[in-house]
């Protein structure tokens, strides 16, 4: 046996020794396992907002989709755009057609009130009006229930984020928007992107009920290929009868994601602050498991044992209490979190966006790579302190 | 007494100091023994005399604050804590007064520990402990826990896992000091035999008249002195 495979099986049987009375120490390490476990439960939920409401919004741009609004405007709310500008877009060159004509939806964009399922209380629903080609522009919209809506009559179709997340969106119901009472006729849903969060009717009613004359505020227009932006684009700003900002459609909705930035520094910032509680109880608990083990530890030392099996098994123990802990608490997080659906204010609208926690594989390996960085980190100085313990001293212990 | 007169143990103006807060506690001043190979030596002392502070330094599980240890030639005081697990693995065998056996493993995988840290495969491994649990009479316990062993069954363990490798020298603290007479009368008999029928030289710490009269010579310590009659 080489002096290699002779270490190795010290590692070996030191670590399966400590591995082996751990039972003997379950409440400490229970304890341990259920705070690193908590630890990975918040990191993993507020982590799985932030990836689903990113998800979301990165679901919901496509390159070859150009989104044109007033220059200057930081979000459609303060865009505003005429037919006329909405004519000239549509007779730049690069539009994709079909056999109606360019895919471009000119569009407007009011904020409506509704109750909130899970509360009750009212919040902003966004109301899009949408020229035909809208879903087609987008690619991605289907009514997956009831049926399209018909120009010129005060219809609308709802996202299904919108449906679950607000009261009253029920195909049949009417619902009240200034004036008028309208009819809902259909429900859509767009992949999962930011358009299943709205509702939706035909544009020129919009601007009839609301009086906002023949204004838009943005207009979406399909391209041939996501290759044609850039001279579609420059068409555009070159254009001296427009002022208007032209970007990918994906970048626009990347823009929105900037508060999911935030989301993800309160994620972490919460998570790091229960790791330093769950920290404590590590250490706590591998010292508690080296005095335990203190004099098993002497003896194996007396008999030539080396240090570093001793420090190798502490913390493999360690590490074991917390893959422990983080697996039961990635478990937990998966089955409480994943695909559990809600709402958040979208701040560039100032309305609700529908989206899903998304609890993915990458997050569960960060989350119980976390668990095990506190068990390393909880077990080292204890794995040192046992290492270092006088053996003649330790082999008196009881 | 099976000893030939060569030295196997030797100390040389040993000191041990230890530190309490600011005070410094002299254990044992300038301190000199020799044992030969194959003595059976007690050594006897009230508490706190330094009895088990020279037993670790001879053992090589502490160090001495001044002086020589010397074992079959080797300086120990002077080697460093990694070969000093190698030397105590291949020259050492241990029995403790509370056997300090490892709960979780069954006796032969207890007395296979010492095995672990040499060169054999797995089957000389079992036929050596098959062997030292014979010498002690405990072949027909191999797979008995720890917890379902009487005392004198748990050191006779302990002896087991101490002969196993055939050490140079067995250091016994307090052999029969967690165990009634008739246990620790055959804990010594069995000594004794080591000692007479393998030559194994053996140091043993004991408060116990009785368990010093199986020895071939007894010293004694005192106040960190050493002395050949009980000091008064």
């Amino acid at each position: 046996m080489s002096s290699a495979s002779n270490w190795l099986s010290q590692v070996f049987s030191v670590t399966s020794f400590g591995i082996r009375t751990l039972p003997e120490r379950k409440g400490s390490a229970l304890t341990t396992a259920i705070g690193i476990a908590g630890v990975t439960v918040v990191f993993v939920g507020v982590m799985s907002i932030a990836v689903g409401l990113r998800s979301t919004l990165m679901s919901s741009g496509r390159d070859d989709v150009a989104f044109v609004t007033r220059r200057g405007a930081d979000s459609e709310m303060t865009s505003i755009l005429t037919r006329d500008d909405s004519r000239i877009v549509g007779d730049v060159a690069g539009i994709a057609r079909n056999d109606k004509g360019p895919l471009l939806s000119s569009e407007l964009f009011v904020i409506i009130n509704l109750p909130k399922r899970s509360t009750g209380s009212d919040a902003n629903v966004p109301l899009r009006g949408v020229e035909g080609p809208a879903s087609e522009v987008r690619g991605n919209v289907k009514i997956v229930a009831g049926r399209q809506i018909e120009p010129g009559r005060t219809e609308l179709i709802v996202g299904a984020g919108a449906a679950r997340e607000f009261s009253g969106l029920e195909i049949g119901r009417k619902i009240r928007v200034g004036k008028n009472d309208w009819d809902i006729v259909g429900i859509f849903t767009a992949e999962g992107g930011v358009a299943e969060s709205e509702i939706w009717t035909d544009a020129a009613v919009l601007q009839g009920a609301y009086q906002r004359g023949t204004s838009y505020q943005s207009v979406q227009a399909r391209l041939v290929s996501a290759d044609k932006f850039d001279a579609f684009k420059d068409a555009l700003t070159a254009n001296p009868q427009l002022t208007v900002d032209v970007v990918r459609q994906k970048d626009f909705f990347a823009k929105q994601s900037a508060n999911v930035g935030l989301i993800a520094t309160i994620g972490v910032f919460i998570a790091a602050m229960m790791s330093l509680g769950a920290l404590f109880g590590a250490v706590n608990t591998m010292y508690s498991a080296v005095a335990a083990r203190g004099r098993e530890i002497a003896t194996l030392r007396a008999l030539g044992f080396g240090a570093s099996p001793v420090i190798i098994s502490v913390l493999v123990e360690s590490l074991f209490v917390a893959l422990l802990g983080g697996v039961i608490g990635a478990a937990a997080a998966f089955i409480a979190f994943d695909g559990m659906t809600t709402s958040t204010m979208n701040f560039q609208t100032f309305s609700q966006v529908a989206f899903a926690f998304r609890v993915t594989p990458w997050l569960l390996g960060l989350a119980i790579g976390i668990a095990l960085l506190i068990g390393f980190i909880g077990g080292l100085f204890p794995a040192l302190a046992a290492a270092r313990a006088p053996i003649a001293i330790s082999l008196r212990e009881t | 007494m099976s000893s030939n007169g060569e030295v196997l143990v030797r100390i040389k103006e040993v000191d041990k100091v230890f530190r309490r807060g600011s005070e410094d506690i002299n254990v044992l001043t300038g301190l000199n023994l020799e044992v030969a190979k194959g003595e059976f030596l007690a050594l006897m002392g009230p508490s706190g005399s330094g009895k088990s502070t020279l037993l670790n330094l001879i053992g090589g599980l502490d160090r001495a604050s001044r002086g020589v240890v010397e074992i079959g030639g080797e300086r120990v005081d002077q080697m460093s804590d990694r070969d000093l697990a190698g030397w105590r693995a291949r020259h050492i065998g241990f029995v403790f007064q509370f056997y300090n056996l490892l709960p979780v493993l069954n006796a032969e995988r207890n007395v296979e520990l010492p095995l672990l840290l040499t060169h054999l495969a797995k089957a000389e491994r079992h036929k050596h402990v098959d062997t030292a649990l014979n010498v002690v009479g405990l072949a027909h316990r191999t797979k008995a826990y720890p917890r379902t062993l009487s005392g004198g069954e748990q050191q006779r363990v302990g002896i087991a896992r101490a002969i196993v490798t055939d050490p140079t020298i067995l250091l016994c603290d307090e052999p029969t000091g967690d165990l009634d007479r008739k246990s620790g009368d055959e804990i010594l008999s069995l000594l004794q035999a080591l000692n007479r029928d393998q030559g194994k030289t053996i140091i043993m710490v004991t408060h116990d008249p009785h368990a010093s009269h199986r020895a071939s010579r007894t010293v004694y310590l005192n106040k960190g002195q050493l002395f050949a009659e009980a000091p008064e």
